[in-house]
């Protein structure tokens, strides 16, 4: 078995499990947030149980929208702050203590090895990067397994990606992720679980390793896993909540598919509006002027994607066409940024540091783009309408284009700045 | 049923559906308001009940917001077809009973206007304006079984019920 196979055959007490089998299986941790936990509580209220099947396997994390944009906003993070305190849930991260979810989960050691994690979001995918096998779902799906500890699922086939050579100058996961989804479009590994492998992959950081598997389902998949290995429980080893069995995959694991690429032939990636999949190398790129860059979100706002971007901005300044906007994770990755030196730099080079947020990069707040405006973004999509007006455009790429883009003042690659 | 056809193209993401500027509601009524407004600025003023959505690949591609399939069911959509669905989505919108049907040559060959008539239980699809029929994907029996069951929820009422009623 694949090792998706495997952890899901593990949750379901089978002894083995094929793609497409459906079964039912126990989930280690159910995840919300700010929109669709209000959603799922409805929903959860509608079943007649009294109590969730475990208080301390729910996640509650308020970062769409908080702090709350407006009264409409600040109503439905109230509905799940309601619950949080009603269920005495012990993984509620309130404003101050929150993160984004899928910056602060891996953090907070909740999200491990061998796990089976659902979330109502369709990011939850990135904590495939610890070997976890991790879904989005919808809010019926959350409401369902908060009462029961359980879900259904599909099992899916495994297509297997290995990544050979070493990795160019300025390459990071976010590229590794970007130039497979060109390849492979964004239904590409439609309902399928990526694996991914390969010597690039095992010398690859954890925050690189988040940030490609966060970007699986932008490929149409359901999951995108690496193997643990010792980058994994070096991270997980002062953090982890509980206790976890790695899972890895058999000698005679059955792949539909297997891509392999090399890491000499992969550059920076930039997605052009307004599809992920819509990718060029950088040198391809052309002439194109930005209004907005932001680097964030779920997909690279963790500490090595402040590092690389401070690593640009030092003594530099934005363009004065742009607006620069960056937004840690985390606290904790505000308050190591801040211990060395990076939100300094950031802040001389006239950048905008704000708190933890999803903010601009569903369009929600933080950075709403007008009609015509142009936005570089380290986010995750780039669909029509994305970051605002329906005719505004996003394009996205690594930290390290987008720190340069943002002193340039068009997408620009870091050597053209440095 | 039997309704009048909107087709959209390929990979109709959830931010086309309903944009995240309008989620700080969870109101099935406001959200319809917004229906498909990325894809169509006027589809929310020109879709009427009983209206069915035919699209290419991918429909539903992107976020998990379950607000995507409670905004079509809210506009009054009574189905939607489309050559294959992202995989959230569908789960979704099984859960909540919005009845969809997976039919590429359907996809395909149904056109904006058209009169269809769907017979769920078989899969079948009619095309009334062309006189063509298409055979859809059947779902395994036990999504059959949530969706008869009117969604996830009441699935899940049902199952609690069997549990304490045979005592365990």
């Amino acid at each position: 078995m694949t090792i998706a196979e495997k952890i899901l055959a593990r949750h379901a007490g089978k002894e083995h499990v094929r793609p497409n089998d459906l079964i039912n299986a126990r989930v280690d941790l159910v995840l919300g947030n700010d929109v669709t936990a209000p959603v799922a509580i409805k929903e959860f209220e509608r079943i007649g149980v009294e109590t969730v099947f475990d208080r301390d396997r729910i996640a509650l994390v308020p970062d769409h929208f908080t702090p709350n944009k407006d009264i409409q906003s600040a109503t439905q993070a109230r509905i799940m702050r309601e619950f949080a305190r009603k269920h005495n849930i012990t993984y509620y991260f309130e404003v101050g203590r929150m993160g984004i979810e899928h910056a602060l989960l891996p953090e907070e050691g909740l999200v491990l090895p061998g796990e089976v994690i659902i979330g109502a979001d369709s990011h939850t995918c990135t904590y495939g990067a610890l070997g976890a096998f991790a879904t989005g779902v919808g809010s019926t799906d959350m409401a369902a397994a908060m009462a029961l500890g359980e879900t259904w699922f599909k099992v899916p086939a495994t297509i297997k990606v290995e990544f050979k050579g070493r990795l160019r100058p300025w390459v990071s996961g976010k590229d590794l992720i970007l130039y497979l989804i060109g390849k492979i479009g964004v239904d590409g590994a439609l309902y399928r679980s990526l694996e991914f492998t390969g010597e690039i992959i095992a010398d690859l950081s954890m925050d690189s390793r988040l940030s490609m598997c966060n970007m699986a389902i932008e490929a149409g998949a359901k999951c995108g896993i690496i193997a643990p290995d010792e980058v994994t429980f070096e991270y997980v080893k002062k953090r982890a909540k509980r206790e976890y069995e790695p899972v890895y995959a058999d000698e005679d694991a059955e792949y539909e598919k297997v891509y392999t690429f090399n890491g000499s032939d992969i550059e920076p990636q930039v997605a052009f509006p307004h599809l992920p999949e819509n990718t060029r190398g950088i040198s391809e790129v052309g002439d194109i002027k930005i209004d907005q860059v932001v680097i964030g979100s779920c997909t690279n706002g963790r500490l090595e994607d402040l590092r690389t971007a401070a690593s640009i901005l030092k003594g530099k300044k934005v363009h004065r066409d742009v607006r620069l906007i960056i937004i840690p994770g985390t606290q904790e990755i505000t308050r190591q940024a801040l211990r060395e030196g990076l939100l300094d730099i950031f802040l001389e080079a006239d950048a905008v540091v704000s708190t933890p947020t999803c903010g601009p990069c569903l369009g929600g707040h933080m950075g709403i783009l007008a009609e015509g405006e142009r936005a570089l973004s380290t986010t995750n999509r780039n669909f029509v309408g994305r970051m605002g007006h329906p005719r505004s455009e996003v394009y996205l790429s690594n930290p390290a284009v987008a720190a340069a883009s943002a002193v340039a003042g068009k997408i620009s690659s870091p050597e053209e700045v440095l | 049923m039997e309704g009048r056809v909107w087709k959209f193209g390929n990979d109709i993401d959830t931010d086309a559906i309903i944009p995240a500027r309008y989620l700080n509601t969870s109101d099935p009524r406001e959200l319809a308001r917004h229906v498909m407004e990325d894809a169509d600025p006027e589809f929310p003023q020109k879709v009427a009940p009983g209206d069915i959505i035919v699209a290419l690949k991918n429909f539903g591609c992107g976020s998990s917001r379950e607000h995507a399939p409670i905004a079509i069911k809210a506009a009054g959509i009574s189905c939607v077809i489309a050559s294959s669905f992202a995989r959230i989505f569908y789960r979704n919108a099984i859960n909540i009973g919005l009845p969809i049907l997976e039919c590429p040559e359907a996809a395909e060959n149904i056109r904006e206007g058209d009169k269809i008539r769907i017979d769920l239980k078989q899969g079948l699809i009619h095309d009334l304006t062309t006189g063509r029929t298409f055979s859809a994907v059947p779902f395994p029996p036990f999504m059959q079984e949530i969706m008869d069951k009117g969604g996830l929820i009441n699935y899940v009422q049902w199952r609690l019920r069997k549990q304490q009623g045979s005592g365990t």
